[in-house]
């Protein structure tokens, strides 16, 4: 995701000379094309990332399209009133990219671990949360952001994730599209971020009957394509790699429940959350280690239940 | 000699202000009544700004950092037409645009404040900008003495010279009180000229109610030479009330009927 996103900044550099990107002094073996290429309009402002943010407010003042570029929660927590007062409020021309969303960087401990950073972002109103799932919705956010006008963040895995969206990717993307993998079934999986791999080799692994869909977006969320999916499934299940509070399966959750609050839904599906349970995680592991250590995983039995209990 | 009409606006300043603060039942005027010199000739003399048109990309750009004490950057604006003066009296009111922090939504506001030790690191970014859009205009920041606490302002004071910002213009108004006490004994900043000194910024340490020594220092800042610059205004919390000058009491307190009489008299006197 990483690769597709900084070669997909640099090509929209090439025909948008407003996009200028800053870096929190990470980025090595990443950053370097678009340096080279776009002098002018690069920046690495130092081990600062509260600084990064401010400087990223001006520079989108004066009319340029700032990208900020750091590790997880450096970005983010590091200087969350930064991008609330001086990015949101002044609804700036600001996209916050976080390398390493969830457990990428298992090893290199909590202070690496990005777990809790949208249920804190997605609060900060005008600003557009995603969390693409694969290569091709990581450069398919890059584009977005690019010609979009306000700020966004945008948490994106590690290097070398596989394509799931084949062969032509998902498209252009419009704010807030939720994008189907596989339609089958009474049961559908909501997936965000790079949890989608993981999901689609589940459902084919185990030969389930399951709709997928990604979320590339966490905020907004397409309501209409939402609905209609709470309308046509009957069970439900979230994932994420991120705190169950406040979190993806959470969004759901609240937009599901004001429809139902406004009866607009003739039946409610059930809802099962996968998501970290309130905990940090202090063992050493690959990022697939500390999903398991964390429960991020599908059990075959919640899907095969509800499809009986459908029969 | 001084500018007699700097003098007389700073005066306005400060009974607007006062005014403001009085009728909205209003505090932080000691930190408005510090700052109001250095408006004065900043906007008499040096920020280009066109208050019909505050929004012309070779403008200069002022940012207040410290933005509780809005009220005389309110005044300032008001005085200079940026803004019908009718409106001041909203200020702080249920439903009015003017709220007790700066806020960008009033015409010749740059950004909204209120959280310390935000806006240098913002005005980095304009005045990077403008060096990389080979503009000519200034971006002027004015902080507080104790915001300087904040560590964010200490990471663009890093950051500044290595970027060469000699379009960035950083003025601290050192009146040496904070919220809690005075500076030297909450955080001591002496010596503040040295540890700018030591960061490679220009630096002009100066009297910052004096329109003589703000005039020298602004016209010297108007170098670009590579090198940031920043005047150390050496200024009194409460300048031109008597009562208020020199105490962190005013940094809370709201003038009752009479104290509100007695400073006008007093500043109608200066």
């Amino acid at each position: 995701m990483r690769t597709a996103f900084i070669n997909q900044l640099i090509e929209e550099a090439k025909v948008n000379d407003k996009i200028f990107l800053l870096v929190g002094d990470l980025g090595f073996s990443v950053v370097e094309p678009f340096a080279e290429l776009f002098p002018d309009r690069y920046l690495n402002v130092g081990i600062a990332e509260q600084n990064m943010a401010g400087i990223a407010a001006g520079l989108a003042m004066e009319g340029y399209n700032v990208y900020i570029y750091s590790i997880g929660n450096f970005p983010t927590l590091r200087c969350m009133e930064q991008i609330r007062y001086d990015i949101c409020y002044h609804n700036l021309n600001v996209n916050i990219v976080a390398v390493g969303g969830g457990y990428a960087y298992g090893s290199l401990g909590a202070s690496h671990h990005a777990t809790e950073e949208i249920g804190m972002l997605r609060t900060i109103p005008n600003l557009v949360v995603c969390a693409p799932g694969d290569p091709a919705e990581a450069k398919a956010i890059t584009t977005f952001t690019s010609n979009y006008v306000g700020p966004c963040y945008i948490r994106i895995g590690k290097a070398g994730e596989p394509d799931v969206h084949k062969p032509n990717g998902p498209g252009s993307l419009m704010l807030g599209d939720i994008l189907p993998v596989s339609k089958a079934g009474e049961v559908a999986i909501l997936s965000t971020g790079a949890m989608l791999k993981y999901v689609t080799d589940f459902v084919e692994n185990n030969n389930i009957k399951a709709s997928i869909y990604s979320f590339p977006f966490i905020k907004p969320i397409n309501s209409e394509k939402l609905f209609n999916i709470f309308n046509s499934h009957t069970k439900l299940i979230t994932i994420e790699e991120h705190q169950a509070s406040a979190g993806f399966g959470s969004a759901i959750l609240e937009i599901m429940n004001d429809f139902a609050e406004r009866k607009e839904l003739t039946s409610i599906p059930s809802l099962k959350r996968i998501a970290i349970p309130d905990q940090f995680y202090s063992v050493a592991g690959s990022q697939g280690y500390l999903r398991e250590q964390a429960g991020l995983v599908l059990e075959k039995g919640d899907i095969l239940n509800a499809i009986s209990i459908e029969k | 000699m001084s500018d007699l009409s700097t003098i007389k606006f700073a005066k306005d300043i400060r009974l607007t202000t006062l005014e403001m603060v009085y009728h909205a039942r209003a505090s932080h005027i000691g930190g408005a009544f510090s700052m109001a010199d250095i408006l004065s000739v900043l906007y008499s003399n040096f920020i280009r700004i066109d208050p019909k048109n505050p929004e012309s990309v070779d403008r200069d750009r002022f940012l207040l950092s410290k933005g509780h004490a809005c009220t005389s950057l309110y005044a300032t604006l008001a005085l200079k037409g940026f803004f019908p003066k009718e409106e001041l009296l909203t200020y702080g009111k249920d439903g009015s645009r003017l709220l007790s922090h700066t806020t960008h939504k009033i015409p010749g506001v740059e950004i909204s404040a209120g959280s310390l030790g935000h806006a240098l690191s913002i005005s980095g970014g304009l005045a990077l900008a403008a060096k990389r859009k080979s503009a000519n205009w200034n971006t002027y920041c004015l902080v507080s003495d104790g915001e300087l606490n904040e560590g964010s302002n200490w990471e663009m004071i890093l950051l500044a010279p290595q970027l060469k910002l000699d379009n960035l213009i950083l003025i601290v108004d050192y009146n040496k009180i904070q919220s809690l006490g005075k500076v030297k004994d909450v955080i001591n900043l002496d010596s503040l000229k040295k540890k700018f000194e030591a960061f490679n910024w220009e630096v002009f340490d100066i009297d910052g109610h004096n329109h003589e020594e703000l005039t020298s220092a602004l016209d010297q800042c108007q170098t670009k030479n590579g090198i940031p610059k920043v005047i150390i205004a050496n200024t009194i919390k409460g300048k031109g009330v008597s009562f208020m000058e020199d105490t962190v009491l005013w940094h809370y307190k709201s003038p009752d009927e009479n104290q509100y009489k007695e400073a006008i008299l007093e500043l109608e006197k200066n």
